[in-house]
């Protein structure tokens, strides 16, 4: 922790961000052994998979990537490798938002700014927003960001080493797994009457129209309807009225 | 479309959208359609992956062992058990049902 050495080592504000960071991030990287055995799973060889979490480093967005080819076959077909990036794209736009609150965090400089940006993920944000010193917010993003990198990379490694040990991804349950996996990143966003209608209608478009369009185009057709109600409020909280 | 080009296409727009809320004024945030948004559409996309994984195979709506271990997923989850054993028992599940020959 270079910044930090001498007095400010010692401010307890800091080491609690330091030691939040550290406990999510051993936490979210272990979701990287699921994410290196499906992602094999869904075709990919071992090094896109590892590429893939080097460089997209955005757990949600990674998934759906390989959700969406899981679906068909690798290499995929246009309309599929398309949908698949733009669910994968889609997914990622709340980093944009993220990136909004870490960027005043992280503060000047081109390269650490170029860094900051791509460590900008749901854990990142949400433990460095927490603290409640400038310090100390910068010290758990930097914190949080390095052991997930490692961590998650680490661990997709491994996961995608025994994908491939594994063979038969419908024998140990892997297509089970994949669909557990994507309800586990859900679950906790479920709070409140207007998302859990979102999921329910998004899930129900979706499978009623997987007959009739390519594999990619339900996911997004879906994405479609949760727009929609993210425009309109439909089901959304108003005065006077709390939803369920 | 080849497997690393699309890849890196991926990664770029990942990479590109992260940079690009390093240059929107904090304001935008004070929207709240434009967060209520961005968070229904990550809900909608995940309960659409969760459709597509559980319930269809190729272009096909089929209920087989993955039915059953996406209950059981649900249910652990429901008691704060962490992703990935939720991860874990969900493919023992299905993985189990298919040994036993039933469901498929």
């Amino acid at each position: 922790m270079g910044p930090y050495k001498d007095s400010k080592a010692r401010d307890p504000r800091i080491a609690a961000a330091t030691r939040s960071g550290v406990a999510v991030g051993i936490a979210v990287s272990l979701y990287g052994v699921s994410f290196g055995a499906l992602a094999v799973a869904a075709g990919l060889d071992v090094w896109q998979v590892c590429a893939l979490s080097a460089l997209m480093f955005t757990g949600g967005s990674q998934f759906a990537l390989i959700g969406v080819l899981a679906a068909g076959s690798v290499p995929a077909p246009a309309t599929t490798a398309w949908s698949a990036i733009t669910a994968a794209t889609l997914l990622g736009t709340r980093n944009a938002l993220y990136a909004i609150r870490t960027g005043p965090i992280v503060g000047p400089g081109w390269l650490k700014r170029l860094l900051a940006a791509h460590w900008t993920i749901d854990e990142t944000a949400a433990v460095s927003t927490a603290q409640p010193t400038p310090e100390a917010r910068r010290a758990g993003f930097w914190v949080t960001g390095a052991v997930i990198y490692v961590g998650w990379n680490l661990t997709t490694l491994i996961g995608a080493l025994l994908g491939d040990l594994l063979g038969d991804v419908r024998a140990w349950g892997l297509d089970a797994a994949a669909a557990a996996a994507f309800l586990g990143l859900l679950w906790p966003r479920l709070k409140g009457l207007q998302p859990v209608a979102v999921a329910i209608c998004a899930a129900v478009v979706a499978a009623v129209v997987v007959p009739w369009t390519p594999p990619g185009i339900p996911v997004l057709a879906a994405a479609g309807v949760a727009i929609v109600f993210g425009l309109t409020n439909v089901f959304g909280h108003r005065k006077g009225r709390a939803s369920a | 479309m080849n497997t690393w080009l699309m890849i890196l296409i991926a990664c770029a727009a990942a990479y590109a959208l992260k940079l690009s809320g390093f240059f929107v004024p904090a304001s935008v945030l004070e929207r709240p359609r434009i967060a209520r948004t961005a968070d229904l559409m990550t809900v909608g996309l995940l309960a659409a992956l969760v459709a597509t994984q559980a319930f269809t195979t190729g272009a096909q709506l089929v209920v087989d062992a993955r039915l059953p271990a996406l209950v059981l997923a649900g249910a652990l989850l429901a008691l704060r058990v962490p992703f990935i054993i939720v991860v874990i028992a969900a493919a023992a599940a299905a993985a189990g049902l298919r040994a036993l020959g039933w469901l498929g």
